[in-house]
């Protein structure tokens, strides 16, 4: 028996259309099967109210670490799915820094294992790009491909030996992967723990400059070029490396890349006295580069916001600056953040849900993104006006590493479908499910 | 106005005021040290622990000197004997060395901000004793005491700090105290090792040695560390000592009355001659006097006012407080 639901009433946003109506969604069974003006989808349904609520395509995070197997201390993949949901993601890809690390299909047919267990979000992983991303032999990536893999990358291990990496390229060809490349040359970063500059002297930390990024960005513009393959930079942070991925991409190399809601906002002033919390690389940047992400998103050179959701147990933060792991937990925050970017005129509605859905689907080839009739019915509801203040503890992730502790945010994820079934639901501001008569 | 901070982490964002005040109370401290008894009441009861994550002898001895002439209890605690070489994270030995209500805790440790880190983490006061490559603020006050004394008023004197800029607590320490005291500073040192974002600190940089100490009242020289070699920041220590050796042609470059300084320990014939450390403008060994006079001012600044807030009349005039307690006289 087909199941109907129909999401009555919502400011639909669809990012294929560059649209944004008042519609209702008609799903059947996990399968969006119309979008139409309200009241026009015909038919017994169970109705979920979502009047005075945005309906988004679910949410496409392409780089989460999800640390399930060997850091589960940090992560499971059910928290993480969980975290996921509740940042209204409804499609994540895992990274392959795992222990052991997703450099096989055995490993790559576990989490997905576990996230099957899990249930609710899809989950998309990654494999290593090299043998234990040591930057050495090619990994099994056939195999891999056959278990589900939906990109390559040695994830924070960037390729520095350029012959591997154009290897890579060539051979990925033939699976139509992308290499998600960590552009940071390790050679000039030598040790560095943050952005190079007047903070890291004045601190006296070891610095990472922008150049150790537009350098390897060149390079592998250059080796996609030679190659024909597709090279997807991770987490991009400079001015320079925006400039050179859009004359490529003007040129038609299959160059692309996704930016982190922190380097959207922060500089590397907010590493203050040594707050860890701000440490990640590639590092919180100048000004200038916020300023060139910025314009690079709504160009459209950038085609993703993607979240490097990196949790860490708090023992790995609380030391020495320079002892402290990189990164911070996203997902629960980057929607939020996002808004604020369509508030402070960065962006339109429209072109923010399609930096965070079908932009970054198309990138790796994911089933999402779309509300056309037949897709996945992955919706995600949004109290547009709704204001809260970010507290980690109440994160659904392990683990609450991030800078934005008291930040206010506008706009919170109130009902997330996955296939078609209600998988999260904020307790405050929960649209009524009834069934229609 | 006195210097009014909890912990001394750093010198950077410290009023010319609250140094000045300092320095005053290290002079006033200077004479204790030349007595028979080198010893007054002022920390009796009081409890000062060294710990130190990095090999020092100069400046753990200076404080151990310092705490103990004012009748504190010292206890030195070095990394190699800690509980760091037995895993326990900083924060851990932090807590527990509190528990034992110490009343003031100097710290070397080779992380930048270590320090700061250790002040969230504790309530006594934090005493920078060197962190990473980030500050050593005793350093720059025992600097700035001995520039005082040799050469006067601080502020117009021209001042030239030559070497590993890019590695240096001293360095940086000296930067910003200076600057906050109104001396001219140039850096000397190769690219490598001068980072072009000290410019927007409001200090002159030089490539060429000549250049930088031409008409200087003083001249600082920095520590080569020599494991530096090797990571081409310069390719050998012999090249390095050719272009930036401080030599007897080169000081004659400043002016006439140029004084000196080293924070030790020194390099001779690679960053400073022999003749020139030995020499007439050298004030190396002042330095050294100074710093014990500089520490044993900050230990009791911090220290009285952290175990008696009513203190503070004494902190206004520090000398004072010492005689009216009867202290002890050869």
């Amino acid at each position: 028996m087909t199941i109907r639901t129909r999401i009555a009433g919502g400011t639909v946003v669809d990012p294929v259309a560059g649209t944004v109506q008042v519609a209702d969604v008609l799903v059947e069974d996990d399968r969006i099967a119309a979008v139409g003006a309200p009241g026009t989808l015909d038919g017994e349904a169970q109705v979920i109210d979502a009047s005075g609520l945005l309906v988004l395509p679910g949410l496409v995070d392409i780089h989460v670490h999800l640390r399930e197997p060997g850091q589960e201390y940090k992560e499971t993949v059910a928290t993480g799915v969980a975290s996921a949901l509740a940042g209204g993601f409804t499609s994540v890809a895992c990274m392959a820094n795992t222990n052991p690390v997703n450099d096989n299909s055995a490993v790559t047919q576990f989490i997905l294992d576990r996230a099957k267990m899990a249930g609710g979000a899809r989950v998309y992983p990654i494999g290593a790009l090299s043998v234990g991303l040591a930057g050495e032999r090619m990994a099994e990536i056939g195999e891999m491909h056959r278990a589900g893999i939906v990109a390559v990358s040695d994830d924070g291990r960037p390729v520095m030996n350029a012959g591997l990496m154009r290897r890579a390229l060539e051979y990925t060809r033939m699976f139509g992967l992308p290499v998600i490349a960590h552009e940071e040359d390790d050679n000039l970063c030598c040790g560095g723990v943050m952005n190079e500059g007047t903070t890291a002297l004045r601190l006296g930390l070891r610095g990472r400059p922008a150049a150790a990024e537009d350098v390897m960005v060149a390079r592998d513009i250059a080796l996609a070029e030679l190659t024909g393959g597709h090279v997807h930079v991770a987490h991009v942070s400079t001015a320079g490396a925006i400039d050179l991925i859009r004359a490529a991409r003007a040129r038609g190399v299959a160059v692309s890349a996704e930016v982190t809601p922190h380097h959207l906002f922060l500089t590397d002033e907010a590493v203050g006295e040594y707050e860890t919390n701000a440490k990640m690389a590639p590092p919180l940047r100048s000004p200038t580069d916020v300023a060139a992400v910025r314009a690079g998103l709504a160009d459209g050179t950038i085609e993703a916001i993607a979240t490097d959701h990196a949790p860490h147990h708090p023992d790995e933060k609380d030391v020495e600056f320079d002892q402290a792991a990189f990164g911070i937990v996203g997902l629960e925050t980057a929607l939020g953040l996002g808004l604020r970017l369509v508030a402070e005129g960065v962006l339109d509605l429209p072109t923010l849900v399609a930096r965070m859905s079908v932009g970054p689907a198309r990138l790796l080839g994911l089933p999402a993104g779309t509300l056309a009739p037949g897709a996945f019915a992955d919706l995600t509801l949004v109290d547009a006006e709704r204001r809260w203040k970010v507290v980690g503890r109440a994160f659904r992730s392990k683990s609450r590493n991030m800078p934005y502790e008291g930040w206010d945010m506008t706009g919170r994820v109130t009902t997330v479908l996955v296939g078609g079934r209600v998988v999260h639901e904020d307790k405050a501001g929960t649209p009524t499910l009834r069934v229609a008569s | 106005m006195a210097f009014t901070q909890r912990h001394l982490l750093g010198l950077e964002g410290v009023s010319a005021e609250a140094i000045t005040s300092l320095l005053d109370t290290a002079a006033s401290f200077k004479e204790i040290s030349e007595r028979d008894i080198k010893k007054v009441p002022a920390l009796r009861g009081k409890t000062v622990i060294n710990l130190f994550y990095e090999s020092s002898t100069r400046t753990r001895t200076s404080f151990e000197i310092a705490a103990k002439r004012l009748s504190a209890d010292t206890i030195n605690i070095s990394a190699s004997s800690s509980s760091a070489s037995k895993g326990e994270t900083l924060a851990d030995t932090a807590r527990n060395l509190e528990a034992m209500r110490p009343d003031a805790i100097v710290v070397r440790h080779p992380s930048s901000g270590a320090c700061a880190f250790l002040a969230r983490h504790v309530t006594c006061p934090i005493i920078n004793a060197g962190d990473g490559c980030h500050e050593h603020p005793t350093q720059a006050l025992l600097d700035c005491l001995t520039i005082r004394e040799q050469r006067g008023d601080i502020a117009g004197k021209t001042v030239a700090i030559v070497g590993d800029l890019l590695h240096s607590r001293v360095g940086r320490s000296n930067v910003h105290a200076l600057r906050t005291l109104g001396a001219r500073i140039r850096l000397v040192g190769p690219p490598t090792l001068l980072p072009r974002e000290f410019a927007q600190l409001g200090v002159e940089l030089h490539t060429r040695l000549a250049d930088g100490v031409r008409d200087a009242d003083v001249i600082m020289m920095l520590r080569i560390q020599r494991e530096r070699q090797g990571s081409n920041f310069f390719p050998t220590l012999d090249e390095y000592s050719q272009y930036f050796c401080l030599t007897e042609d080169i000081v004659r470059l400043a002016k006439p009355q140029v004084i000196i300084l080293h924070p030790g320990p020194l390099n001779r014939g690679l960053e400073i001659s022999s003749a020139v450390a030995d020499g007439p403008y050298s004030v190396i060994m002042n330095q050294v006097t100074n710093g014990l006079a500089v520490r044993m001012a900050l230990l009791y600044t911090l220290v009285a006012r952290h175990k008696a807030e009513d203190a503070a009349h004494d902190l206004e005039t520090p000398s004072e407080p010492l005689r009216g307690r009867g202290v002890a006289r050869a």
